[in-house]
């Protein structure tokens, strides 16, 4: 875990620089496309009286000024597959990116959906020296969260502070200044694959580009398609991708549970390039003109050409109905939302005040597919698109860039993580003090 | 989901049969390909260079500053060749002044006396036909307007390469006359020229005397005034950079104050007229003190004046 942990912080350092210089890149890198935007930041917003209300609440002190997509190449599930291909496609994407902008760019924020995301909850608790809370007792309270067993080959992605108590207090977001004797914490600690994020980082690398920051993307995408008031009473976004379903719940603005299923839409089109015997291009563009979930009688004398150049007349004139190819999405699409809802119990969601459920990414947009799900996840289930933003283009406003939305908004609005806090000054020394006289004892 | 009295599989389906002559199947989706071309990682980088600002400046302004400078460095370092480049520059621009659009083959002068004409001819000096661009016309104007003769002139090349000359003359109102020689001066004060003698112009007043020129003004006004007696009139004298002298012949002497002189001078005239003060023997008239004018007698009419007021004077010098 040393490896990231220590990059996180140099990590966020270089975003504030890039954000200090104006131009930062957002790299959202799906298994079937790959987003780049570039953002640039104008400073506090300058539009604020005459219209009233901010855009975005006055959170949009930035304006996207390029933006490019590009098929993804050697993903897979979310994770980098092969390196070349992927390297190639963000060269790509970049590059248009940079071009439609006109500047150069050399940070990046990247955002992935693979790599096995599990959460842990964590808890910590420290006595107060001084009654005043300060930024160092909050460091301290973290610092005393006991680490879990992540695995072997696990790094961790993001370690949020989730809750504060002070005393009898809870639910505190900011408890600096606060005068008490016991400060507890509550974290939530995403941990993620190590190979998988050094594969990215290594790629984004050969690339000229710099990561200035990770992020999981079922985490900013729900940033992105919840809004605030399911932000805080408590909601998941399920965010349905080419290569992996991510999961993510939030409650009191802040992410407690993510996890992702590793199937997503290319899996619809595979089953219907088997299904139906046709190259995955193909399969590909008959499942977003004619897919769906719900067939109906008028489905069945709704034929579809399939097509083909193989020379053979019969099998190039084929034609299905649009019942069969239902047929043929839907039980997959169950599988997948069936899967959600596994991962949704396992994380307790029914205990959650708000039982909110958003579906986004691109694969949400198969016609029907809010009747299905509210059918296996429960009655309050809506389609989300993320927010609108200064200067997005109309093309990137899907629910399929909900993602890279939200990993602009993380950009500029990051969460306080456990990186952003100092080292404890009494462990720091003393440890390094101890390593220093165990390293003479076993030496001499 | 289908039905379990479904019809055929593919109800719209043509019985296989052989195409029709120039009937081209169209599959119902045959996607072209999409062109979906990374860039090479050199391209990428290329373009990441060329976006950087720095380095735009540098290929913007600096490249092909450094490129003409290498040219003209290359053009012009070695002494041989920029001499040669000089010299065929040269030979370009003589061939062109020396076209005859450019030839001028006569000089024109206008607005000139003869003799000052010959002058002008002889100071110019131009052996023609020569080129209109071996003229220097503002020099050769300047170089005519020395001549005293020469209130203004203008030269330039007309059409049909004649090198006009426009010379406006001095119009000479006054006679000068120093030491030994006479200067012709015009209204403004200003030596137009010398002549021998008086009676070349008789025209002309004669004024003498250290500072004439500087009034000339003046003593053209006095001339004016004194119409009256101009037949008697025999030339002004400048005192003491100062004052006229009026002089006519019996040499008489009309004395006119500083200031005001033409004034005096007419209120003098009017009491000529009256009375004939002029015509009478006297010598001199003095006017300088305008309350007072003073007359001075000749030796023979003071004289005649004693001897009918009855006075008998000794006779003396005086």
């Amino acid at each position: 875990m040393t490896d990231l942990y220590h990059s996180q912080r140099a990590m966020r350092n270089m975003r504030r620089a890039a954000m200090q210089r104006g131009v930062v890149a957002i790299l959202d890198i799906g298994s079937s496309k790959i987003a780049c935007l570039v953002l640039r930041f104008d400073g506090p917003e300058r539009r604020r009286e005459t219209d009233g209300v901010g855009s975005m609440a006055g959170q949009s002190q930035f304006r996207i000024i390029g933006a490019a997509t590009t098929r993804s190449r050697g993903v897979r599930f979310g994770e980098i597959h092969a390196m070349n291909e992927t390297e190639r496609a963000i060269r790509t994407a970049v590059q248009a990116a940079q071009k439609m902008a006109n500047v150069r760019v050399d940070h990046v924020i990247a955002c992935f959906s693979g790599a096995e995301p599990r959460s842990y909850g964590l808890a910590g608790e420290i006595e107060l020296a001084d009654s005043v809370v300060t930024e160092h007792d909050v460091a301290r309270a973290l610092a005393a969260c006991d680490m879990p067993d992540i695995g072997q080959g696990r790094e961790v992605l993001h370690a949020q502070p989730v809750n504060f108590a002070l005393d009898h207090r809870t639910g505190m977001g900011d408890p600096r200044g606060q005068i008490g004797n016991r400060l507890a914490c509550d974290m939530h600690l995403l941990s993620v694959e190590a190979s998988v994020v050094q594969n990215l980082f290594y790629c984004i690398n050969r690339c000229d580009l710099e990561v200035a920051g990770i992020a999981s993307s079922a985490y900013v995408s729900g940033i992105s398609s919840l809004v605030e008031d399911e932000q805080e009473l408590g909601a998941a976004c399920i965010d349905m991708g080419g290569g992996s379903t991510g999961i993510s719940i939030f409650i009191k603005k802040h992410m407690i549970y993510a996890d992702s299923v590793r199937m997503g839409g290319d899996h619809i089109t595979s089953d219907i390039a088997k299904g139906l015997q046709v190259p995955m291009t193909v399969a590909e563009r008959i499942k977003t003109k004619h897919g769906g979930v719900h067939a109906t009688s008028m489905d069945d004398r709704e034929m579809i050409e399939i097509g083909g150049d193989s020379g053979d007349w019969e099998k190039d004139r084929r034609q299905v109905s649009r019942t069969e190819l239902i047929g043929i999405i839907r039980p997959r699409v169950e599988e997948i939302l069936e899967e959600a809802r596994v991962r949704l119990d396992a994380a307790g969601f029914e205990h959650l005040p708000s039982q909110q459920i958003v579906l986004t990414g691109g694969a949400s947009q198969i016609p029907g597919l809010d009747g299905l799900a509210a059918r296996i996840l429960g009655q309050r289930v809506r389609l989300g698109r993320p927010l609108r933003i200064q200067g997005l283009p109309q093309a990137v406003t899907g629910p399929a860039f909900s993602s890279s939305v939200g990993l602009c908004l993380f950009a500029t609005h990051p969460q306080d993580e456990w990186w952003d806090f100092d080292i404890p000054a009494e462990r720091y020394p003393a440890r390094s003090l101890k390593r220093a006289i165990k390293w003479f004892r076993d030496n001499w | 989901m289908r039905p379990l009295t479904a019809d055929r599989r593919y109800p719209d389906a043509p019985r296989a049969r052989a195409p029709q002559q120039g009937y081209v199947p169209q599959a119902a989706y045959t996607p072209a390909p999409r062109r979906d071309p990374a860039p090479t990682r050199m391209a990428y980088r290329m373009q990441r260079l060329w976006l950087t600002p720095a380095f735009r400046v540098l290929m913007r302004v600096g490249v092909p500053v450094l490129c003409v400078a290498a040219v003209g460095a290359i053009a012009f370092g070695p002494e041989a060749r920029r001499n040669a480049i000089f010299a065929q520059v040269g030979e370009w621009r003589q061939a062109i002044e020396n076209r005859p659009e450019f030839r001028v083959s006569v000089l024109q002068v206008t607005g000139a006396s003869p003799s000052l004409d010959a002058a002008i001819r002889e100071m110019l000096d131009v052996k023609l036909p020569v080129s209109r661009f071996a003229i220097d016309l503002e020099a050769a104007a300047t170089r005519i307007r020395t001549l005293d003769a020469v209130a203004q002139a203008e030269v330039k090349v007309g059409s049909g390469g004649v090198l006009s000359v426009q010379i406006t003359e001095r119009k000479p109102a006054l006679i000068w006359r120093k030491e030994a020689e006479l200067d012709l001066l015009d209204a403004s004060g200003r030596r137009v020229a010398q002549v021998l003698e008086r009676a070349d112009r008789p025209d002309l007043p004669v004024v003498t005397g250290l500072g004439a020129d500087k009034a000339a003004a003046e003593a053209l006004a006095i001339v004016a005034a004194a119409k009256p007696v101009l037949p008697r009139l025999r030339g002004l004298v400048r005192i003491g950079e100062r004052r006229w002298d009026l002089v006519l012949d019996r040499d008489q002497r009309i004395l006119l104050p500083a200031d005001n002189p033409v004034r005096a001078l007419e209120r003098l005239l009017a009491l000529d007229k009256a009375e004939d003060l002029l015509g009478r023997d006297i010598i001199a008239v003095d006017l300088r003190n305008q309350a007072r004018p003073t007359i001075r007698l000749s030796a023979d009419a003071l004289r005649s004046l004693r001897r009918a007021k009855g006075l008998e004077t000794l006779e003396n010098a005086l």
